[in-house]
């Protein structure tokens, strides 16, 4: 195996990766607030949609990533006005999302299968990028992949170093006493559901603008439950997320690679490899929780909150 | 309940049909429904189905009503759409391998209800199965790939193990080696029909491992836009024209063409002709066409290609012609032998001799 096979592998990791680290970051902040959001997949088909139709009317990259999240936030509301104001199950809510999301965008997006778009043009700093390797597989990838990484740093230091991230986990761990001590429950989780939809929509537009750039009917293919299944897996800590996104997407990648190498490990095992480590790891959060040593888990998570006073 | 009301409107049906030999007035349209594997607009293969069907409507007008059901994944969820469009139609389109057993389970419980089922090789009283024979395509498109190839390694993108596209394969590694006897094949399973990102991590992968020619049996696009993002990379389009995501990349695309199949097939229905068959047409009945060449192409490459069309057409060449042996080195065809359709071509489950991946399982 040569150098320049090894680093195309690695940024094709890279790539498969970040759609799922930027859905599974902000589904990380919509359940640290207590609320299940199921609907990530639709959530990213809309992203992936109106990302492609606005790069292809404007050819602006920023527009069309804004559209995108603008879009992933509007189909967020939805659920957020119907769980938070209607008080709607969570969980039955998130799924009619998933099932709209790839209505909606398939119907909308009948005219656009036909198109093509320009890509969007990775970055290249002077000198950082033409160092040898280093260059590669640091400094030349689309500004996106910069982005999502930065989000998980981001979403840390919300979470973890502000009195809004404080806040935000309390009222995911106990609403009730939250809402006692004045705080406006309700508030932070629309909010939160808001930046979980503009993850979401970002995640899904980075597929159709950077991975592969068409639209396609389904194109997320299932990617937004694996998002969901990577907030498990992280245990609700961002950094764990890219592992995780790592993990997931390098396991697609290595075993396209490993066909091709015709290393004979059946596709079907390692593609439940990520599954069966979710498993795990569920299972035995559920045993540290038993053990009461464990708090990682959002204590409201999916449950309904209703201020009676 | 609904089965007697369905039985009594085929009776008026027939009964109109016998009219009709006096007049058109009384003819009620022909029912026809499409049970697609995924979405129409995917470019690749229930496009080029929906375009068949397209064509019926267009060529039958007021005589026939189509209904389609895109997306039905191949597991229990197809026969219940199956089943619930045999209530209410005549004819039924099944138009993926994987719908082989939903489709001949409705059909015992509907005898009176017609259908056909694509690239299987079930037969029975109302069920036909139908096919074209792509691997004539990738005759074609193994010939130009052997010949265009800088690296000698073709990358192949497969949907599923299945004969259709094992038939592919080998069809388009032994016409790339009789033209260039150093080619190499890479394969990469991605078990699906239909995943824009995971095709175009397939492409990536075969690119970087040195391939320079992308075959692509699944759906979606997203291998050609791979290709033309990449300097020096050709690929072939799947089942219809993909020259707009390979304006400089695609060299040709095989062409499903299905609509005089389907045309002929309801309009049996019809006429009250309809009798299950067992129909595997190629590119001398037309159900297999080519995109025009690129002009990536050098001239005698493109006659060479040409040739290799004419002689199947022909019937000159098959593109299975002996002595070819499996990959295990068994002997498979003897020489100048050609394979029947059934059963060696179409539940073909083996490599030929010279492809270096090892089977799935």
């Amino acid at each position: 195996m040569n150098e320049g096979l090894l680093i195309d592998i690695i940024i094709g990791i890279s790539i498969a990766s970040v759609p799922l680290i930027f859905a599974a970051i902000g589904e990380l902040v919509v359940e640290r607030s207590g609320v299940l959001n199921l609907g990530v997949e639709g959530m990213m088909i809309v992203g992936a949609l109106l990302g492609f139709v606005v790069q292809f009317h404007t050819g602006s990259p920023f527009l069309a990533v804004l559209a995108a999240l603008l879009g992933g936030m509007a189909i967020a509301s939805i659920f957020a006005f119907l769980t938070q104001f209607l008080l709607t199950n969570q969980v039955a809510t998130g799924l009619a999302l998933t099932l709209f999301g790839l209505g909606f965008s398939a119907f909308v997006g009948r005219g656009y299968t036909e198109e093509t778009i320009q890509l969007i043009t990775s970055v290249h700093i002077p000198i950082l990028s033409d160092i040898p390797y280093v260059g590669p597989l640091l400094f030349s990838y689309n500004p996106l992949v910069y982005l999502a990484f930065f989000m998980v740093y981001l979403v840390w230091w919300f979470l973890f170093k502000t009195k809004q991230g404080l806040v935000l986990r309390a009222i995911g761990d106990n609403h009730d006493a939250a809402h006692a001590i004045g705080h406006k429950v309700i508030r932070y989780r629309v909010m939160a559901i808001l930046f979980g939809g503009a993850m979401a929509g970002i995640g899904g537009a980075f597929l159709s603008l950077v991975q592969v750039p068409i639209w396609g009917e389904d194109m997320t293919a299932g990617r937004g439950w694996i998002a969901l299944g990577l907030v498990v897996f992280s245990s609700w800590q961002p950094f764990r997320v890219i592992f995780g996104a790592i993990l997931f997407g390098g396991i697609t990648i290595l075993q396209l690679h490993a066909q091709g190498f015709d290393i004979r490990i059946s596709a079907q095992y390692l593609s439940m490899l990520p599954y069966l480590a979710t498993i795990i790891i569920l299972v035995s959060l559920r045993m540290r929780l038993k053990n009461k040593t464990n708090r990682t888990v959002p204590n409201c998570l999916g449950r309904i909150f209703h201020s009676t006073t | 309940m609904s089965n007697i009301r369905l039985r009594s409107i085929l009776k008026l049906s027939l009964l109109s049909a016998v009219l009709a030999f006096t007049s058109n007035v009384f003819a009620d349209p022909v029912k026809a429904a499409f049970v697609y594997i995924g979405p129409t607009g995917d470019h690749g293969w229930t496009y080029a189905h929906d375009q068949g069907a397209k064509y019926l409507k267009a060529q039958m007008g007021d005589d026939v009503v189509v209904t389609t059901v895109e997306s039905v994944e191949e597991n229990s969820d197809s026969e219940r759409v199956i089943t619930s469009l045999a209530r209410k139609n005549d004819i039924i389109f099944t138009t993926s391998f994987g719908y082989m057993n939903p489709t001949l389970k409705v059909a015992k419980r509907y005898p009176d209800v017609k259908f056909e089922h694509a690239t299987g090789y079930m037969l029975d009283d109302n069920v036909s199965v139908y096919s074209a024979r792509f691997y004539e395509g990738r005759h074609v498109i193994g010939k130009i790939a052997g010949r265009m190839t800088k690296t000698n390694v073709i990358g192949y993108i497969a949907s599923f193990p299945i004969p259709e596209v094992i038939r592919g394969i080998n069809a388009a590694y032994l016409a790339a080696k009789s033209v260039n006897p150093d080619i190499q094949i890479k394969i990469i399973w991605v078990y699906t029909w239909y995943d824009p990102g995971k095709e175009a991590d397939a492409a990536n992968a075969l690119v970087a491992q040195g391939a320079d020619i992308i075959m692509q049996h699944t759906d979606s696009t997203a291998p050609m836009t791979v290709a033309e993002e990449t300097e020096g990379v050709y690929a072939f389009g799947q089942a219809s024209d993909m020259g707009a995501w390979g304006p400089t990349s695609q060299l040709t695309s095989i062409i499903d063409y299905w609509g005089p199949y389907y045309l002929s097939r309801v309009q049996a229905v019809k006429d009250g002709t309809w009798a299950s068959s067992d129909t595997f047409d190629g590119i001398r009945q037309g159900m297999v066409k080519f995109a025009p060449m690129s002009s990536a192409m050098p001239l005698e490459v493109k006659q060479e290609a040409s040739k290799a069309i004419i002689d199947v057409m022909t019937g000159a060449v098959h593109p299975f012609t002996g002595p070819i042996n499996k990959q295990d080195g068994s002997p498979w065809l003897a020489e100048g032998e050609t394979p029947p359709a059934y059963p060696d071509l179409l539940t073909m489950d083996f490599y030929v001799e010279g492809i270096d991946s090892k089977y799935p399982n």
